[in-house]
């Protein structure tokens, strides 16, 4: 399926669905990134800067995707607007927080990746299907890495447990929305965009994830979540993290690299 | 000029270096999906190793350089049509590596549609030191200095090296 033949409310869904996940990637790698040089070990250092490499060259192959389907601009669409334009998954307004705080976070957003990526492997709109190929298989070392984490934290005594567990328990609410959010997802699920609506991909994720955090005596997800899930309102941090991630673009916005 | 084979166009794309180990070539590496021949038009897509590689604009303009003159119309396109996995480097290319102090890549997971989430873990890479042989190796860092490489340690030699992931 090429974006010619995509009917207009599939097509305008399609564009929301890439923007959101192009914004929960390029936002998540800059929060990597905040840990360049100040992570707990060398070894860490290394891996969130290759992780948020990895995000961000995911982030530009969707903006491309979506650059190729409703026209525009790449660089633009990842650098040109305001913070309220931005429609990541609120769990991406915090911080990086502590070192447990990073790893909750990363290890629900990778997991609830997975599943949504899953859900998109046998897309009927080729192009997205292609880069979803390859973003899967770098994502499976992200996911080894944080399971890898989250296991050494939880069972690594008291501290770093209860860091964990508070972290987890106080992000569950937000980490819903990594799989909500999206206008008109039961549209793509009808045109073969999406394997199924994103409540599904939802309830998979977390059926998937229940047995690992009764296994770590880990928070078990809230029943819901309420309040909006992608914006437009946003974090005074994620003002701060906009102000950083821009600040070269903003002082010549004409530029050429 | 001469009529453009597909072998003379293999056999140049051969003389392509990687620009971050350049010990391999873009056909080692398997990085070249399609190569098509029509009357003037010389057509070359590649397959992108990783999705935020930063060298990918710089391989697509070395296999250019390297095609120019060879045809009227020359172009080289990067693609995401088949998904480039570590399967393809070739064996030259994975023997090129090993000489090089790379360990290659063991096979790359079948990424199924329907893998639970934790299934991942048994995927957890192994190597055999490039340097000595040994297989006492132990995983030190799944990521390394390029999003290409993972960080091994070896227990004979007690020395660090690299594996290029298996994706």
């Amino acid at each position: 399926m090429s974006a010619q033949v995509l009917e207009t409310p599939v097509r305008t869904a399609l564009a929301g669905l890439l923007l959101a996940m192009a914004d929960d990637e390029f936002v998540l790698g800059f929060w990597d990134s905040e840990w360049t040089g100040i992570a707990p070990v060398l070894e860490e250092d290394v891996a969130f800067a290759s992780l948020a490499q990895d995000e961000i060259g995911h982030a530009q192959a969707l903006y491309q995707l979506l650059a190729d389907l409703e026209g525009g601009d790449p660089d633009e669409l990842a650098f040109g607007r305001p913070p309220e334009g931005y429609r990541h998954a609120r769990l991406l307004d915090h911080p990086r927080t502590d070192w447990a705080f990073s790893v909750a976070r990363r290890f629900l957003y990778d997991t609830a990746d997975a599943a949504r990526l899953d859900a998109l492997a046998a897309s009927a709109y080729e192009p997205l299907a292609g880069v979803v190929a390859k973003m899967r298989r770098e994502e499976t070392y992200h996911l080894l890495h944080m399971h890898a984490w989250v296991e050494r934290l939880a069972t690594g005594g008291e501290e770093p447990r209860a860091r964990l567990a508070a972290a987890m328990e106080r992000l569950w609410p937000d980490a819903l929305c990594v799989l909500d959010g999206i206008e008109g997802d039961d549209l793509l699920a009808e045109a073969g965009v999406l394997a199924e609506p994103m409540a599904a991909v939802r309830r998979r994720w977390l059926a998937g994830l229940a047995p690992e955090l009764a296994r770590l005596g880990l928070p078990a997800p809230p029943a819901a979540q309420t309040g909006a899930c992608r914006g437009p309102g946003r974090s005074d941090d994620f003002r701060w993290l906009w102000e950083q991630f821009t600040m070269v673009r903003r002082s010549d916005p004409e530029a050429v690299w | 000029m001469r009529t453009l084979t597909r072998e003379a166009v293999w056999e140049a794309l051969a003389e392509v270096p990687d620009p971050e180990i350049p010990v391999v070539s873009v056909v080692d590496l398997g990085l070249v999906h399609t190569v098509e021949l029509d009357g003037e038009r010389l057509r070359v897509e590649l397959l992108p190793t990783f999705v935020g590689c930063p060298a990918l604009e710089l391989i697509r303009r070395s296999v250019a350089d390297r095609l120019a003159g060879m045809a009227p119309r020359i172009e080289v396109e990067m693609t995401f049509a088949v998904p480039w996995t570590s399967d393809r480097i070739t064996p030259d290319g994975r023997r090129k590596l090993r000489q090089s102090g790379f360990a290659p890549p063991g096979p790359a997971a079948v990424v199924g549609d329907a893998r639970p989430l934790f299934a991942t873990i048994a995927m957890r890479p192994t190597a055999t030191c490039p340097w000595c042989g040994s297989a006492d190796t132990a995983l030190e860092n799944l990521f390394g200095p390029t999003l290409c490489r993972t960080v091994f340690w070896c227990n004979h030699c007690r020395q660090p090296f690299e594996q290029f992931k298996a994706v």
